[in-house]
């Protein structure tokens, strides 16, 4: 083989790991090493002055299991995103389809749709804290108009976890309308016209092509939207803190609340590990399964 | 309406049909008549409104003013589904999702047709188009070629009496073209179909059209059988148009005065000559009336050779002009040489609106001459 030949190649596999190495550096630092340590940290028990931390095995998953908290927050966490996923890509791509549509003040109308996603989560759950405040806020003044009585939207274990969800899809439905808004304007009007042409109505038209066209921005924004509902703390801080009765305690919330409020960090770290494996498995079964029926232009 | 009427009466008629956008183009007070089985191509250069005219009937546009009458009914304002057509776009308008077989029976499906009737409608579309053997492709996974096959396909398979066809010719490479174009042609006419196409492309109208419609800023120009286009341009906008290479327009003022006909004022005159009428001396002044004009240039293509001259005026200007000669011509830039026609193959135009003059004097066959360099350059004799 020729010399100089030789000397490219390896040169150009230097250089690509020259370009890789300050990613890879980094995201080993904060979180391929953090992830690892967090899984080692998680097979330990609590350490404390009198009793040192031994190892423990997988006992820690054990007590998790057997906590009546652990299936709550689980039950809540699935209900937050079973209802707010869907809700949220749904009205994410009505008020999308709105907003491409021709209409007067396009723009207008794109901004304000966005204006949720600007503002910062303390902010808008403040802003919220007050739509709930039984008597005085905007919802009972609405409702006390027509004749019903105050509700403690927040302070009831009944309407805690609905009135966090709520919240949650105003946030995002805004966000993920940016994403379908986005393939949306990347599909030829051609098609529509052709669909026309060929009898397809506007449901007909937006069943068989528009939707499955968007079906790429779909899978991306339910990813999203799914590592987000295991996310969320910032509004329950504001709005709940969990409460009351863990009526809307979901799980990163209790997580910080073992490792920061009750200083448990080995029940912690096993919970921090059963999420992560739970998010990449949902990951990954998302992407294979949905990738076959989706069509990637 | 009875079979007879519409038998007799015009496929597509439009009626005084104005479509005006914000910034004052579309069409304006177009009337047309489209004869059932032919074949009508749209020409114009761009921004013309030849693709808006070919929306209106399709109904992708809604007319302002006028009436649009297919196969009897008024279809003004019919939504383009109910109006018994199907349309070939320039960039095809295939769904990416769906495959070739898919894409063909869409309109079949969406209309609820029989599931037996449309596997053999799409049997025959398949074979028509030769397309048998990729039904389950993509058309991601197709040349070109092929994804205007598919189109095609689309078009036909639910047996609409008119197609539609927006220059789909337009995204294939020049040898396929003339190919596809001959596939149409060979299409509509086994099928008895109506179509009107669009084109900016005058070969493609000439190859293909039973009749030409030159548009040019929204209204029409001329409107006749590829012949008359060519042989009796009824402006100067299609003389210039049609024909590769173009017809030499000239004003008549850079003419000798003795070419000109006594019944024309030579000061608000166009002239127009063919290429292939024009003859070239390079022994200066051997016919009286030989216009003299300097070479800059030519190109040899094989059966002809185009040589461009420029023609002196009298202000200082010069006029280009092209002339077709057959064979290979050797002639370097520079060369003096004297122009000469057939006085029968010169055309005239108003110098103001460019409308056609006809000139009927005597004195024209008295100019006739036959001795040129170019020796077998064929005359079209009017």
């Amino acid at each position: 083989m020729n010399e100089m030949a030789r000397l490219q190649k390896r040169k150009l596999a230097l250089y690509g790991w020259m370009l890789a190495a300050p990613a890879l550096a980094l995201m080993s630092l904060f979180a391929f090493y953090p992830a690892i340590a967090t899984f080692w940290h998680s097979l330990f028990t609590r350490g404390t002055s009198r009793r040192p931390s031994v190892f423990a095995g997988f006992e820690n998953y054990g007590d998790l299991f057997a906590d009546p908290t652990f299936w709550t927050v689980a039950t809540n966490n699935l209900i937050y995103a079973g209802v707010t996923i869907p809700v949220s890509i749904i009205f994410a791509l009505i008020m999308a389809l709105w907003a491409n549509a021709h209409i007067p003040a396009r723009s207008f109308v794109r901004s304000a749709y966005f204006t949720p996603t600007i503002l910062p989560m303390i902010a808008a759950a403040n802003l919220w804290l007050f739509f709930y405040t039984p008597d005085l806020g905007v919802i009972d003044q609405i409702t006390g108009f027509f004749g019903a009585s105050p509700t403690n939207w927040l302070g009831q274990p009944e309407t805690a976890l609905a009135s966090v969800i709520i919240v949650t899809i105003w946030k995002e439905a805004g966000f993920f309308m940016i994403f379908y808004l986005a393939a949306l304007q990347t599909i030829p009007p051609d098609l529509r016209e052709a669909a026309r042409i060929e009898g397809a109505g506007r449901w007909t038209y937006t069943r068989r092509v528009l939707l499955p066209l968007l079906m790429p921005t779909t899978i991306f924004v339910f990813v999203n939207a799914m590592i987000n509902s295991v996310k969320l703390i910032d509004h329950l801080f504001i709005l709940t803190k969990g409460g009351p009765n863990n009526a809307s305690k979901l799980i990163l919330y209790w997580i910080w609340e073992m490792a920061f409020a009750y200083f448990d960090s080995p029940h912690a770290a096993a919970m921090t590990i059963l999420v992560l494996l739970v998010l990449g498995l949902v990951a990954v079964a998302q992407f294979r399964l949905v990738e076959k029926r989706t069509h990637y232009r | 309406m009875t079979a007879q009427m519409t038998d007799t009466s015009p496929f597509i008629q439009i009626n005084a049909v104005s479509r005006v956008f914000n910034g004052g183009s579309g069409v304006h007070d177009l009337s047309l008549d489209i004869p059932r089985g032919s074949f009508v191509v749209l020409l114009g250069p761009s921004g013309c409104g030849k693709s808006t005219t070919l929306r209106l009937i399709a109904g992708l546009e809604t007319a302002d003013q006028g009436r649009i009458i297919i196969d009897g009914k008024d279809v003004t304002n019919t939504p383009p589904s109910k109006r018994g057509l199907s349309m070939v776009f320039q960039s095809y308008a295939l769904f990416p999702h769906l495959s070739v077989a898919e894409n063909i029976v869409f309109g079949l499906k969406v209309r609820k047709t029989q599931k037996a009737e449309i596997a053999s409608r799409l049997t025959e579309a398949l074979r028509v188009t030769g397309l048998e053997g990729f039904e389950d492709r993509k058309p991601a996974q197709l040349s070109g070629g092929q994804r205007q096959r598919v189109a095609l396909a689309r078009a036909i398979v639910a047996g609409h009496p008119l197609c539609l066809m927006d220059e789909p010719l337009s995204n294939l490479d020049a040898k396929l073209r003339h190919a596809v174009r001959k596939d149409i042609r060979d299409l509509q006419q086994r099928l008895d179909i109506t179509v009107v196409y669009v084109t900016h492309d005058q070969t493609e109208a000439m190859s293909m059209a039973d009749i030409v419609i030159l548009m040019k800023d929204g209204r029409i120009e001329q409107v006749g059988n590829p012949a008359d286009l060519y042989l009796k341009p009824a402006t100067a906008f299609a003389a210039g148009f049609v024909g590769s290479p173009p017809m030499t327009l000239l004003p008549a003022t850079a003419l000798p005065q003795d070419v000109i006909p006594k019944e024309l004022d030579a000061s608000r005159l166009t002239f127009g000559i063919r290429p292939e009428d024009l003859m070239l001396s390079t022994k200066p002044d051997a016919q009286p009336w030989g216009m003299r004009a300097t070479v800059t240039g030519s190109e040899f293509l094989g059966a002809e050779t185009f040589v461009f001259v420029a023609i002196p005026g009298k202000h200082g200007e010069t006029g280009d002009a092209t002339a077709r000669l057959s064979g290979r011509v050797e002639i370097s830039p520079g060369t003096e040489v004297s122009l000469s026609w057939s006085g029968a193959a010169a055309h005239w135009f108003d110098g103001e609106d460019g409308h056609r003059l006809t000139v009927t004097g005597p004195d024209i066959a008295a100019r006739e001459t036959t001795t040129t360099i170019a020796t077998d350059t064929a005359f079209s004799t009017l």
